[in-house]
């Protein structure tokens, strides 16, 4: 099945021997310059890119405090060498946090510290040489940003805050990720991820309004566009065709119909993942943004509601306010934006929903918590929310829940191994490989207790556990949307 | 007065203020730099004092890293905690009258520096024996293992073997203190263990030493988790904001 070695799961997560440079081949087509352009980088490696790297890095110094600090406070304790899935999976030593952020701060040491510019030898500075940059680019993309050794850090060193800043650097050179760069490019031009235009997308969903009304009997409303909606959902493009996303979405507008609530999709602002965070340009980031801003004024909405995302719940939480903001025209009984778990919690404490859970009796699920979702976001009005929620959903649809080992849950998760813009087939290796602690974690619940089904709330988790899965035995299904499970526990009366 | 006096005191003087303006310029230069995105590790506080108790268990109790490695955290929480108490059982060299509770820390002080001689010597023996910490150890990282250890043995060794004249000692500080020099004794292990000290302050500012400062400016770690409730936006965010709509409005 692949030309790769596919790694055995251990009882025990445990970090193996270091080994060096034997992911050292692996790499992201690069972009060329019909996706570089659109979003202001060179079309290809600039002749002069040294001296632009370097400028890009020191402008970068000075506009982000993380970075600065970063590069000067580690004291190579060690703390986070066995925290990253990459390295837990690859064994590549350049896979460990502080050997990923050094190949950045090396470079660092040497054009911008006295000891790297006196003393090379002694504090490991390096010239920036075309060697260096390859290392770069395929290190950088070996990163998910997903924060996991930020949480066991001292200092609390996030490397994803390093590749942020290596990627934006990168693309100024004129060498982005096709990937990524591709995808926002559609973005700018389209409105979403796919590329799905307006006609198309309300295809899609007039095709899924017939699939539920089979299924329910019930005209459950997928709408579009539709002004004066009390609820603008904005969900990740997957969720309008891939499976099992869509079965999300359909558990969504089920929620929405059953409590009554009005809303709409908008075609302008079709996609809830934005990819200008894992390429570290703010501008970017802000350009996907404001389309959500502008879609909320146009369809004069009261609320702002995200589906199920992980990066994108990041960017809507913690980033939105901040590049799109204020938002004092939306109705401020509620917190701007909100994630769909957010509403449906509310609505089933309020008993407004009438589920029924054995509905989901021949399901025995556990809870992957998403990286972006648990270190970097919140849900509800308590730290921790972002765990409870989800969880206290789950339990209310289905009868069997079981979560996997503590060290692997909560703030401790272990990424899907396809976040942070490596979710493409040219890395299909890598992928698999950086699965394999949550693969391990949950080869363990399924041995322990049966457990049948792994629920996400993230489309990029969603689509990679699809895809690895097999790789280590289980099936390509046993990945569920959460929202999938709410639909199938509501119960509707009979259509009067 | 002695050449060795001179020197010394240039040197103490010279080491002094490189630390304070050093350390000084990197912390200007840290708060000078703007967060422009709210980034808390989260679960992270809701409110200031919330912040305050997170940094307050990091510096404290090592929190993060006791969740991380076992074995790293009790050498590195002896090593500082021993540091700490060798550092202010040293302060009697520098006030006259000393006072109360520098008295009482006295023989804890004592015990401090084998402690911090067994923790340095836990932290350096990861760095050759954890395979993982070897491959990221640059010479620097050892040096400083070294230099520190050395400090703490110098220190020692004439606490047992090679005494120095403790009250010419503190009569030099208290001189260099108040501008009116006075004699420095002239013993090789004094001389050893000053040299080094003045050392480690003139690689303090320059190095990962940082990190002591540092750790009080990491987004990660001193945001407070609000961003719905409260629009963060840094100037420079605001200028290209500004920038748009003043374009927008004249085309």
């Amino acid at each position: 099945m692949a030309d790769f070695e596919v790694p055995e799961l251990k009882e025990e997560i445990a970090p193996p021997p270091v080994r060096e440079g034997v992911t050292g081949h692996l790499k992201p087509f690069v972009a060329d310059a019909k996706f570089q352009e659109p979003l202001g980088y060179p079309g290809e490696l600039v002749d002069n890119w040294q001296e632009v790297a370097i400028a890009k890095m020191g402008e970068l110094l000075g506009k982000y405090r993380s970075l600065r600090v970063f590069l000067d406070i580690c004291v190579k304790c060690g703390a986070c060498t066995d925290k990253c899935h990459y390295f837990l999976g690859t064994t590549d030593g350049n896979n460990m946090p502080v050997a990923r952020q050094d190949l950045l701060r090396r470079v660092y040491r040497r054009y911008f510290t006295f000891a790297g510019k006196y003393f090379p030898k002694l504090v490991g500075a390096v010239d920036l040489t075309e060697e260096v940059l390859d290392q770069w680019y395929s290190y950088y993309h070996q990163c998910s940003q997903c924060r996991r050794c930020s949480v066991f850090c001292p200092y609390g060193i996030d490397t994803a805050e390093i590749s942020m800043a290596a990627r934006e650097i990168m693309d100024s050179v004129g060498k982005g990720q096709k990937y990524c760069n591709e995808i926002i490019g559609k973005v700018i031009k389209i409105g979403n991820n796919l590329g799905l235009p307006q006609p198309a997308l309300a295809d899609t969903l007039e095709g899924l309004e017939e699939e539920v009304k089979m299924d329910t009997g019930r005209d459950v409303r997928f709408p579009l566009d539709e002004k004066g909606a009390e609820v603008l959902l904005v969900t990740p493009s997957a969720d309008f065709f891939a499976e099992p996303h869509v079965d999300g979405l359909i558990g969504y507008a089920k929620v929405f119909h059953q409590a009554g609530i009005s809303w709409t999709l908008s075609s302008y602002a079709s996609e809830a993942a934005n990819f200008g965070m894992f390429i570290g340009s703010y501008e970017n980031m802000r350009k996907l943004a404001l389309r959500i801003r502008e879609a909320a004024l146009e369809l004069g909405v009261k609320r702002i509601v995200f589906g199920e995302c992980g990066h994108a719940w990041r960017v809507a939480y913690a980033f939105l306010n901040t590049l799109a903001g204020p938002f004092d025209f939306l109705d401020p009984k509620y917190p701007v934006p909100q994630h769909i778990c957010e509403v449906t919690y509310d609505l089933i404490k309020r008993g407004a929903l009438k589920l029924d859970p054995s509905a989901n009796d021949h399901r025995r699920v556990t809870f992957h918590d998403s990286c972006n979702v648990a270190r970097a976001t919140r849900m509800g009005d308590f730290p921790g929310g972002q765990f409870v929620i989800p969880r206290e959903i789950l339990k209310s649809v289905c009868n069997h829940f079981y979560d996997m080992p503590a060290d692997t849950i909560y703030d401790a998760t272990f990424c899907c191994g396809g976040g942070g813009g490596l979710l493409t087939d040219d890395l299909i290796e890598l992928r698999v490989k950086g699965a394999l602690p949550r693969m391990e974690a949950l080869k363990h619940v399924v041995e322990e207790y049966g457990v049948t089904h792994l629920v996400a709330i993230c489309a990029i988790c969603k689509s990679q556990f699809s895809k690895v899965l097999p790789y280590y035995g289980f099936e390509m299904d046993q990945i569920l949307s959460l929202h999938q499970l709410v639909g199938d526990a509501l119960v509707f009366e009979a259509q009067a | 007065m002695s050449v060795l006096t001179v020197v010394f005191a240039l040197i103490f003087y010279l080491a002094t203020a490189i630390l304070v303006a050093g350390v000084g310029y990197r912390i200007w230069l840290y708060a000078r730099t703007p967060a422009p995105l709210k980034i808390p590790v989260t679960p992270a506080p809701l409110t200031p004092a919330g912040v305050a108790l997170r940094l307050g268990k990091e510096v404290v109790l090592f929190a993060s890293l006791f969740r991380s490695n076992k074995w790293t955290w009790l050498f590195g929480w002896v090593f500082h905690f021993a540091l700490l108490l060798v550092l202010l059982r040293h302060l009697r060299y520098f006030q006259e009258p000393v006072w109360g509770w520098v008295a009482l820390i006295q023989p804890f002080g004592k015990y401090a520096a084998f402690a911090m001689v067994a923790g340095l010597a836990g932290l350096w023996a990861r760095r050759f024996l954890v395979d993982r910490v070897r491959y990221i150890s640059a010479p620097s990282d050892h040096l400083m293992l070294a230099l520190l250890l050395a400090i703490a043995l110098s220190g020692l060794s004439m606490k047992y073997f090679f005494h120095t004249d403790i009250v010419a000692l503190k009569a030099f500080f208290l001189g260099l203190m108040r501008f009116d020099l006075q004699p420095l004794p002239a013993d090789p292990m004094l001389i050893v263990h000053l040299s080094l000290v003045a050392l480690l302050m003139v690689i303090f500012p320059f190095s990962k030493l940082l990190h002591a400062p540092g750790l009080f400016f990491a987004p990660t770690r001193n945001q407070i988790d609000n961003p719905r409730e409260k629009r963060h936006l840094v100037p420079w965010a605001a200028q290209l904001e500004a920038g748009e709509r003043s374009a927008s409005t004249t085309s």
